[in-house]
């Protein structure tokens, strides 16, 4: 079920997750997939330290006439989470009836298996208690797709189910973004992620 | 047919050079204006390009290219026109010949910098022409006719990205995206026009302020300032992305868009004031238009929401809003509390890790320097006491020398390409005033933190092209540094006992410890290693090393204050640095 919402303003979606993980392939895919959709479309991103393991973000915005390219907090219409402490740290970026996909896996940050910050308390029943949200077990589905680091396109497939593009600007998308020799497992991970929501 | 793509500030501004028949292109590497440089070189065949060994490099480069009768392009971050603005100061008088595009990235909010510095008022100070670019199309827009103007006013032109416009990538009609051909202009020997001695400078002096006034003029009638007419009290000038957030925040409100804003379209903006009850200038960061429209005697809202620091956003302009027009707080969640941070780390297995352990347990001075080391600052290493700016490790330290800092052992620690960058000088200074300070390079043959660019020690040029490997052992026993040791990053002990020896020496050392990026060369060791429980004391010395791969494991006992280690089998590279820290022998390979 694609969110039903009013043209004449921006759809929002916000991905976030630790560095390494593929937060802005991702963002990549969609956007260029609403570019083929027909949109104005903006998409930005905050990586200088995307690759040190520190927690990444990207936006991406499409609609009729696209302004801003930070999407004001609350105003996400979904939320996409590569980790679970990533999805809690986010979450104010989300409206109240947004969509959350969050991958059900958590990456410790060297803060707490240092011994410096305690975790985080009571995550599963943070992570229950906000409507909306829906944990995927990306990480055994990438591996049934071929690879363990197709997680992120996972999450792609199921944010395909939310967003009011055709199945075939998501492929184009894609094909342009995924090197060819990586791009057969990719859509697999693509389409076990779209099963696995519908 | 024209062509439509979604590409960055950055990539946008690649096109326009190519597009503007630039022939010349040099940049440092420098978040976030790294990748301009990256899809230049895409275009090799018809843009001569590389990584220069710093940005004032990279300015001479194309101040000879322009004098040379081409279209050049130079590109840094706003910290790396600091080191370029001698060269600039004085070409500003000189003059363009062949158009010269400087495309200088801001960081407001220091995403990845050391300041916050708004690099306009150095446009201003330089007298130059200087464009802010909204989004991509206006970057790629806004160089392309950068080249052109620099030619007819002789001035150099610089486009000021942010860390938001460099990284947002939008929808941009390149046109056909074929390559343009610029007018070759003949070179001419001209010593009175290019050599900036005294007597001809006065003269050079006198044409810049003729200049300026022409300049003005042109704001005035540029297409890149309009006023976009609207209803209501407010009236807005608003400058770079700026403008997205008042378009969205304000819809309807009467707006100037200045694009190109040195020198300010005053008059123009006199005229859309006198059709507004309330001028308010939006701007990022400092206020460079607002304080110049003030001075041409225009009456401009002083707001009480702090909109002078940092990155602008909607919900600040909306806090804007609520104190100019009354209207409600739009409603935004709180935040969730009690989350760990997650800040950036040195990676599993990176190579500077072992050398700041050892600095750090023998509790040296540490003047650290900018790139991925400058994480060794965090706990637990918390291995450095000072970091200014690129290259300033060595000079600091020999202050710190010189001052009579308490701590006998003082060292200097910086990365290969900051070394060649301009931490080359202080070491000759190291050299020629005998100052007993250990200058240490961690040197990866890469420059890692912007994102694995070639540098003068990789070999290699931006093109992968082969090149001699500067070896900064040489470059130290050349300038006469008494005491030069190379070490592999990895082996503690010998660490320590050269860092020993050479902090204690009493004389100036550089030690140079050498090892691979492990990000860059995927490097692992022969085997992972993993904790037997059993031996583990949950004493924490592993955990002392801020290794990513090392995470806690089961509580020690019932009262659960102290936890034993576990190592993520995903992220150790068997670097073994662990294994030698532990005591009671708990930490070996996996069979």
């Amino acid at each position: 079920m694609t969110i039903p919402r009013d043209p004449s303003v921006p759809f929002n979606i916000s991905l976030v997750g630790v560095g390494g993980q593929g937060t802005l392939l991702t963002s990549d895919i969609l956007a260029l997939a609403a570019m083929h959709a027909g949109f104005d479309v903006k998409k930005s991103e905050i990586h200088g330290m995307s690759q040190r393991g520190g927690s990444v973000i990207s936006q991406v915005r499409f609609g009729a006439r696209v302004f801003s390219p930070i999407i004001p907090d609350g105003q996400s219409d979904v939320l996409v989470s590569f980790e679970r402490t990533e999805a809690l740290r986010w979450v104010h970026l989300a409206k109240p009836a947004a969509k959350i996909l969050v991958n059900n896996m958590e990456r410790i940050p060297v803060t707490v298996s240092s011994g410096l910050q305690p975790p985080a308390a009571d995550m599963d029943r943070r992570l229950a208690a906000r409507p909306g949200l829906r944990l995927l077990d990306a990480n055994p589905l990438a591996e049934q797709a071929g690879n363990i680091r197709t997680a992120n396109v996972v999450l792609v497939g199921a944010l395909s189910t939310l967003v009011p593009f055709d199945e075939s600007h998501w492929q184009t998308a894609m094909r342009e973004r995924i090197p060819p020799r990586f791009l057969d497992v990719n859509l697999r991970a693509f389409d076990l992620g779209r099963a696995a929501v519908q | 047919m024209t062509q439509t793509k979604l590409l960055s500030a950055n990539q946008a501004v690649a096109w326009a050079a190519y597009r503007s028949g630039c022939r010349v292109a040099a940049a440092y590497p420098g978040t976030p204006s790294t990748e301009i440089m990256e899809h230049i070189a895409e275009f090799k065949g018809a843009i001569d390009c590389e990584w220069s060994v710093n940005e004032k490099v990279a300015m001479e480069i194309g101040v000879g290219a322009s004098l040379a009768g081409v279209r050049t392009l130079v590109a840094m971050k706003h910290v790396g026109l600091n080191v370029a603005m001698d060269p600039l100061m004085t070409f500003t008088y000189i003059g363009a010949i062949g158009g010269m595009v400087i495309v200088n990235a801001d960081d407001p909010s220091l995403h990845s910098s050391q300041n916050e510095q708004d690099n306009r008022s150095l446009a201003k100070f330089a007298k130059c022409l200087l464009f802010e670019p909204a989004d991509s199309q206006e970057a790629y827009d806004m160089v392309c006719a950068g080249f052109e103007l620099s030619e007819k006013f002789q001035v150099p032109v610089i486009v000021r990205t942010t860390t938001r416009t460099a990284h947002t990538s939008t929808l941009v009609n390149i046109g056909s995206g074929e390559r343009g051909e610029a007018p070759s202009i003949p070179y001419q020997k001209d010593a009175r026009r290019n050599v900036a001695v005294p007597a001809h400078g006065r003269l050079m002096r006198i044409k810049v302020e003729e200049r300026s006034a022409a300049l003005r003029e042109l704001s005035e009638t540029s297409p890149f300032n309009r006023a976009e007419p609207g209803t209501g009290d407010l009236g807005f000038v608003a400058s770079g992305v700026a403008w997205q957030y008042v378009k969205e925040v304000f819809p309807g409100a009467p707006v100037f868009k200045v694009g190109l804003s040195n020198p300010p379209p005053i008059e123009k903006i006199r005229a859309f004031a006198a059709g507004v009850k309330r001028l308010v200038v939006i701007e990022e960061s400092d206020p460079v238009l607002a304080e110049q429209i003030r001075a041409a005697g225009l009456p401009v809202v002083e707001p009480e929401t702090e909109l002078r620091m940092m990155e602008l956003n909607p919900m600040r302009l909306a806090a804007l809003r609520a104190e100019l027009l009354g209207d409600p707080l739009p409603d935004v969640p709180a935040p969730e509390t009690g989350l760990p941070t997650r800040p950036p780390v040195l990676c599993s297995g990176c190579s500077h890790r072992g050398p700041f352990y050892i600095l750090s347990k023998l509790k040296a001075a540490v003047c650290g320097d900018i790139g991925c080391y400058t994480l060794g600052s965090a706990p637990p290493l918390a291995a450095m006491d000072t970091c200014v700016c690129m290259g300033a490790a060595i000079g600091a330290a020999v202050g710190m020398r010189k001052a009579g800092l308490p701590n006998p052992r003082i060292a200097a620690v910086m990365g290969d390409s900051t070394f060649f960058h301009s931490g080359m000088t202080g070491l000759l200074d190291v050299a020629y005033n005998r100052i007993p300070v250990t200058v240490m390079v961690f040197d990866n043959r890469i420059t890692a933190m912007t994102g694995h660019q070639e540098n003068p020690g990789s070999g290699h040029t931006l093109l992968g092209v082969e090149s001699p490997q500067a070896r900064v052992a040489d470059i130290a026993r050349a300038f006469g540094i008494p005491r030069v040791h190379e070490v592999e990053p990895y082996d503690l002990a010998r660490l320590e006992t050269v860092f020993t020896e050479c902090l204690d020496s009493g004389e100036p050392a550089v030690v140079v410890v050498r090892g691979p990026c492990v990000l860059h060369e995927k490097w692992a060791g022969k085997h992972i290693n993993a904790v037997d429980p059993d031996k583990c004391t949950a004493c924490g010395a592993c955990f002392r090393l801020g290794c990513p791969a090392i995470i806690r494991g089961e509580p020690k006992d019932a009262a659960g204050k102290r936890f034993k280690s576990k190592i993520d089998p995903m992220f150790c590279t068997g670097c073994n640095l662990c294994a030698q820290v532990c005591r009671f022998d708990a930490i070996s390979p996996v069979q």
